[in-house]
């Protein structure tokens, strides 16, 4: 079985984004860039599930600029066999990326496609479950378990208050949520290998997808800042500024 | 303006969520209908036409609903959806799950964790974890959202809108419910606490999280944790709140051993109340908290439950 595992280039979790005076967005120049931190744990995931037997090949693909490559090498250091990279210059919504991955899952005919629950740039956390829509296959979002038998999946979920499983006919679309596993690093012999393996490029518009969106940004701004506060002496000093100032106990 | 909501409920009684969401579409204004698709969930339906603002409830009662599996709620509620403006749900893990679906279906656009309403076809959501406060306009015929319940008051109630039974069912069939496991805690929810004390890589070890217990039984609150502390191996990741983990905003937030990494402050800076409890002086977490206090956490924490 195949397994498709699209990935996204974000800015690193770690860099403090700054808003651009202009209130057109973040700057994202001359910031590090990495893989989203969820589609890291969708490629672990699909590597760990080739190495059980249960899949024969992982495909990972990303939509961007060549930059994306970066990361789709990423992928392939950790154990991805091939890797698709839809180019365009254009920021696309998930709605749009999902028409996109549509049209590739069409063409690959994966087993399973995993992908992260949401990425940590535009926090939408949609993409998995509109891919799902477009292609008629069940969804199990928010992924803590993911077990294969007899052409079906369970999956475990998170969801508010604990876990639920169910269970989806294959070919089917998983999201992955941090529980599922622990990624692992990419060894520099991997690293060297994955400049080998093959990496295809076609553009974006020649998926005959309509990649233009009915949603646009009017402004993006710095959320308000919080007041400095005050350094207490003592526990009793805390509890007395919480109970008669804060009023919160 | 015509607003279905997707009622938030676990068939016997409607999640406070739904309340908030309903605050929210009153800011857009128009008819608002909630739909209350369950399995024996009357109750539920009776509640949601008891909240303030609702013209209409529509109850879909079917086994196929019983576990709101996405791909039958989402078929329901695209079915009804053509003839709305806007559709609504609150950003749970529920709403998450199943309104992307149906945006998709109707071909629009999706709008998630709306934290303000500017009109009718403007929106406001932080994206980078909260880094960044976006304002979006959808040109899109049907405006499908899900609302940050943390951003909204509940509604009121004492209202008493016609319940209509809907009979027809979508059953997708591609989807099968196999078991539920709801956390058994005393505890409340991390994302729905009051109060919250997370520990970070100061605690040391797993063990040693156990000085929250007190604490957390005298306060009501939550226990959660820094990803130092759940990279460490100290605690499982579901109790994770940052940028990766949980996103909480309670009245009240304890940082224990934490140092206020960003991708920590992202997961709490818009709690209302924060303390934090560091014996580095230094740690950035001072620059946020309302109250610090600069020691060691092993000598604070027992003291700090006996006075509570």
């Amino acid at each position: 079985m195949k397994i498709l595992v699209p990935v996204k280039r974000v800015i690193d979790y770690n860099v403090k984004v700054r808003v651009k005076a202009d209130q057109s967005g973040v700057d994202l120049a001359n910031v590090k860039m990495a893989l989203n931190p969820f589609c890291e744990i969708a490629v672990e995931e699909a590597v760990r599930l080739k190495e059980a037997g249960s899949a024969t090949e992982i495909v990972v693909v990303s939509i961007g600029t060549t930059a994306v490559q970066e990361q789709l090498r990423t992928a392939l250091a950790l154990g991805a066999d091939r890797a698709l990279h839809i180019e365009t210059d254009q920021n696309l919504d998930s709605l749009q990326v999902a028409k996109l991955l549509a049209k590739v899952v069409a063409d690959e005919q994966p087993g399973l496609v995993i992908l992260g629950k949401q990425a940590i740039d535009s926090d939408n956390n949609q993409t998995g479950q509109m891919l799902a829509a477009l292609t008629g296959m069940g969804q199990g979002t928010f992924a803590s378990k993911v077990q294969l038998a007899d052409g079906k999946v369970q999956v475990t979920r998170e969801i508010d208050g604990g876990l639920q499983t169910v269970e989806l006919p294959l070919p089917a679309v998983v999201s992955t949520d941090l529980r599922l596993n622990e990624p692992r690093y990419a060894s520099l012999p991997n690293i060297m290998k994955a400049k080998k393996k093959p990496l295809d490029v076609k553009a974006a518009d020649s998926f005959g997808v309509n990649l233009s969106s009915n949603v646009t940004v009017l402004k993006v701004v710095p959320p308000a800042t919080r007041q400095g506060g005050i350094k207490v002496e003592s526990v009793a000093e805390l509890v007395d500024k919480l109970k008669h100032e804060a009023k919160v106990i | 303006m015509a607003i279905l909501i997707i009622a938030e409920h676990n068939n016997q009684s409607l999640k406070s969520e739904t309340l908030k969401v309903v605050q929210a579409a009153t800011a857009i204004g128009g008819d608002i209908t909630v739909l209350v698709a369950g399995f024996n969930s009357a109750a539920a339906a009776t509640e949601a036409a008891a909240i303030a603002g609702v013209t209409k409830v529509l109850h879909a009662d079917n086994a196929a609903y019983e576990h709101q599996l996405a791909e039958n709620i989402a078929a329901l509620v695209t079915e009804l959806g053509k003839d709305y403006s806007h559709i609504l749900a609150a950003a749970t893990t529920t709403g998450k799950n199943f309104l992307p679906r149906v945006a998709a279906m109707l071909d629009v656009a999706q709008i998630s964790d709306v934290i303000a309403i500017e009109s009718a076809d403007t929106f406001v959501r932080p994206i980078y974890a909260g880094n960044a406060i976006a304002t979006v306009k959808s040109a899109d015929a049907i405006k499908v959202l899900t609302v940050r319940p943390a951003a909204f008051r509940e509604a009121q109630t004492g209202n008493n809108a016609p319940v209509e039974a809907l009979t027809a069912v979508h059953d997708a069939g591609i989807s099968r419910f196999v078991t539920q496991e709801l956390t058994k805690s005393e505890r409340p929810e991390l994302t729905a606490a009051r109060v919250v004390i997370s520990g970070g890589r100061g605690m040391q070890n797993g063990e040693n999280f156990a000085l929250l217990n007190g604490i957390a039984d005298k306060l009501g609150a939550a226990i959660g944790a820094s990803r130092a502390a759940v990279d460490a191996g100290f605690v499982p990741n579901d109790m994770q709140v940052g940028q990766t983990g949980k996103i909480v905003a309670p009245e009240l937030y304890i940082a224990v051993g934490i140092s206020g990494a960003i991708q920590h402050l992202a997961g709490m800076k818009d709690s209302k109340v924060i303390v934090a409890i560091n014996k580095d002086a230094e740690a950035p977490i001072f620059q946020i908290a309302d109250y610090g206090l600069v020691a060691d956490l092993f000598t604070v924490l027992p003291e700090l439950e006996q006075q509570l």
